[in-house]
């Protein structure tokens, strides 16, 4: 249904709408009954590929393991014919110059936490300069987190302030903003945090930063998309939305693709939109393929670990 | 592509899953099928038969026995035969024996079941197979429990049998009907004569193979399959003591004419035109999607359907957009296909009704919203259906359509929803949609509907009792109520 868009009001968040625990989880689960075979299966799986960042966040991470991490984001498994890159890879910014390198003009975006990943807890100087360090050395996206301690004080506008003040750091990289669904606990903040990152500029909505547990699940994405869709109905404007963390099996990320198609539909169906967070689900994806491809599950042996 | 920026927002869904049929192969379905009295199947002394059909194909299935009166004496007969000799002297925890024993054959028959109920009624086999079927083993289950715990159920009161009933259910849950009926009377020692609608006889008829099998004594349930005319036959029988009637309105009244002044006592589950109500304050997308359950769950053959949406006017616009855009998500189609949401109007008299209400709603202005979906060029099939500019005067709000066609109020305050809603002569079933404790304990108290369900709609358990006020009925099925609806 059509709507005119109206003058860009930003809306109190303290009033943004309320969601039912229950039946938010009851449609969720709804997605998961649907059967995708065969021609749908195939297509999903490889736009599911498409959609991956490819991880990497540890305190041990080394300009060898980024640059066979982005070896593989490009050649996911050569075996296979025609298979797209995935679509981004996801560094520390210290590793950003490295993967940026390593990438060349493959395509394939580096993406870089910042804002003091991943717990926020910094001066907003710091996020700033950590922000402005990733991009001036060749960052195609930012993944900031929120100040969940402010958030969880009531303090909504500090929150939007710094992701103002992240997104115009950012200059033309992307930014996502990571709530951390997991400390925000209710589907309630989850809502209410959605609509203050989008109204403060966010290209796209992120569930987890990995770190914290539970990550992303069907319903708590699901309340985000259901925010991405009312701020689209009011504005006009698409934001992406990337779960992240725990979606390690091809049959999870299908359902979210079949949540993604029946909420937003068609429009959002590729990579400028949605993105998994994960690092082994691209291998469980490569399996399935190969599984449909030849008939036979193969040993895990046969998908190279990076 | 949609643009990044652009004047209208609109939402797109090209949906197309692959085809995701479940196999046919698992269900026995015999050529004929006779009609189950005394424990055996017999031919109708009729002599006549009937065919019943796939609504979604057009395509015959099974041909099925037309019972006349000597065959509704037959059957009356095996019932008292069996009541007085065998079913009413069993000691209870036997009884419930038997009918734990159903309930368990049911559930290992459940896909099979699944998949006739949908072929033979045309309702997606995800909800055959996830609702219908679980539901029904699940009433069976519950009241295996109750049978020897009567006295407990009931403190004070000399528990007795009613005797023979007479059990008449409709065709949107076949199978479902059939165990809401059987189990109660089973467990409180009466013996069954039912009747199965003539669109979808076929569960019945598998359920009397399951009780064959399960060696209940002949003679306690006995089920027998035609039209009106058997139905008529059973309800004017005089050696029937209660007769338990779910379906139309109007046959309602006449069963209710034809028992006055016999000793017959009856429960009648009719009609529906439920109001399901959203405040501005509710859980908007989690509303909607209730909404759309409400209505569009088994194709809108359901007699509780939330058929009559009230949406408080500051929040309608927005409601409605959200709706017109889900409605374009459902899929309509092959019941068999495990992805179909919505399946095929259960027979061609049934999709004549709907259409004629459509074409009614357009004649008295109202204005129409379906959703895009393509539908199979054969078969009994019609796109969820959305009517805005309707008011409590126009017949498609006030008559049960019983089809996936909601209508679509606004509303100022509680008093003003209060007065609408219960401005029916239905009263079967409402809901509700805040988040507003207070608000809903408000409504649910001034409501005049057996069921108000407060943030959810459609949901169904053994435990919870259910029925109507006004005219859509009297007695309560489910739960205590269900088992006391069997008593003297």
């Amino acid at each position: 249904m059509a709507v005119t868009q109206t003058n860009f009001t930003i809306p109190d968040f303290s009033i943004s709408p309320k969601i039912d625990q229950i039946g938010v989880e009851e449609r969720a689960k709804r997605f998961t009954a649907r059967s995708i075979k065969t021609t749908s299966k195939l297509s999903g799986l490889k736009l599911v590929l498409n959609m991956i960042d490819l991880t990497t966040l540890e305190g041990k991470d080394t300009n060898g393991k980024v640059k066979q991490l982005c070896y593989k984001a490009q050649h996911l498994h050569n075996n296979y014919p025609d298979l797209p890159t995935v679509a981004a890879v996801c560094v520390y910014p210290s590793m950003v110059k490295v993967a940026k390198n390593a990438l060349g003009n493959s395509g394939v975006k580096v993406a870089a936490v910042a804002t003091a990943f991943p717990s926020g807890q910094a001066p907003k100087e710091v996020k700033i300069t950590d922000t402005k360090f990733a991009v001036d050395n060749g960052a195609d996206e930012i993944d900031m987190v929120i100040s969940r301690g402010k958030f969880l004080q009531g303090e909504y506008n500090f929150v939007f302030d710094e992701i103002a003040t992240i997104k115009e750091a950012c200059g033309n990289a992307r930014l996502k903003v990571i709530l951390e669904t997991g400390e925000l606990v209710t589907y309630d903040n989850v809502r209410k945090a959605s609509d203050i990152a989008m109204y403060a500029g966010a290209d796209f909505i992120k569930t987890s930063t990995g770190k914290i547990q539970p990550a992303a699940t069907m319903p708590v994405t699901l309340v985000m998309l259901e925010a991405i869709r009312d701020f689209y109905y009011k504005t006009g404007k698409m934001i992406a939305m990337k779960p992240a963390g725990g979606i390690s099996k091809s049959k999870a990320a299908l359902h979210y693709l079949v949540m993604l198609q029946e909420t937003l539909g068609s429009a959002w169906m590729s990579n400028h939109w949605f993105r998994f967070g994960a690092s082994s689900l691209a291998n469980d994806v490569l399996m399935q393929l190969e599984k449909e491809r030849t008939g036979v599950y193969q040993s895990a042996n046969y998908f190279s670990i990076d | 592509m949609a643009k990044e920026k652009s004047n209208t927002a609109k939402l797109d869904f090209k949906l197309e899953y692959a085809a995701a049929p479940e196999s046919k192969s698992s269900a026995k379905i015999n050529s004929k099928y006779g009609l189950f009295i005394n424990g055996k199947f017999e031919k109708p002394e009729s002599k006549k038969y009937f065919d019943t059909i796939n609504p979604a194909t057009e395509e015959k299935i099974a041909t099925i026995a037309e019972a006349n009166q000597t065959d509704v004496n037959k059957a009356v007969k095996a019932a008292r035969t069996a009541y007085n000799n065998v079913w009413s002297k069993m000691p209870a925890k036997e009884r419930a024996k038997y009918i734990y024993r159903i309930a368990r054959m049911i559930q290992e028959r459940a896909r099979e079941l699944a998949i006739i109920e949908t072929m033979d009624g045309g309702k997606p086999i995800r909800e055959s197979r996830d609702i219908d079927i679980p539901l029904a083993a699940n009433h069976f289950f519950y009241y295996a429990g109750w049978a020897d715990k009567l006295q407990y159920a009931f403190p004070n009161k000399k528990i007795a049998p009613l005797g023979v009933a007479g059990q008449i259910i409709p065709w949107n849950f076949p199978l479902l009907m059939a165990a809401w009926k059987i189990a109660p009377a089973l467990a409180t020692g009466n013996t069954v004569v039912l009747k199965p609608a003539e669109t979808t006889p076929l569960t019945a008829l598998k359920l009397a193979e399951i009780i064959q099998e399960s060696d209940l004594p002949p003679g306690v349930v006995n089920i027998i399959t035609g039209a009106g005319a058997t139905g008529a036959a059973i309800v004017n029988h005089p050696d029937i003591n209660k007769i338990a009637f779910t379906g139309s309105t109007d046959v309602g009244k006449i069963i209710q004419r034809a028992i006055a002044g016999t000793n017959k006592k009856a429960t009648l589950e009719l009609g529906g035109k439920a109001a399901n109500i959203i405040f501005d304050d509710a859980p908007l997308d989690q509303a909607v999607e209730g909404v759309i359950n409400g209505i569009f769950f088994n194709q809108g053959h359901v007699c509780c359907a939330g058929s009559r949406l009230f949406v408080q006017e500051s929040v309608y616009n927005k409601v409605l957009q959200k709706l017109r855009d889900r409605i374009e998500t459902l899929i309509v189609g092959d019941p068999l296909d495990k992805n179909t949401d919505i399946g095929a109007i259960n027979s061609k008299q049934q999709m004549d009704t709907i259409l004629k209400y459509l074409k009614i709603g357009e004649k008295e202005g109202a204005v129409m919203h379906q959703s895009q979906c393509s539908i199979p060029k054969k078969g009994y099939f019609i796109r969820p259906t959305l009517f805005t500019n309707v008011a409590q005067s126009s017949r498609i709000v006030q008559e049960e359509i019983f089809g996936p066609v909601l209508t679509i109020q606004t509303f100022r305050t509680d008093d003003e929803v209060i007065e609408k809603a219960n401005n029916t002569p239905y009263g079967l079933s409402a809901g509700v949609w805040t988040d507003k404790g207070s608000k809903i304990f408000n409504l649910t108290t001034k409501m005049r509907a057996g069921v108000v369900w407060a943030n959810t709609f459609n949901k169904f358990d053994p435990t919870s009792p259910f029925g109507g006020y006004k005219e859509s009925g009297f007695g309560r099925e489910g739960g205590l109520h269900g088992l006391g609806a069997y008593l003297k």
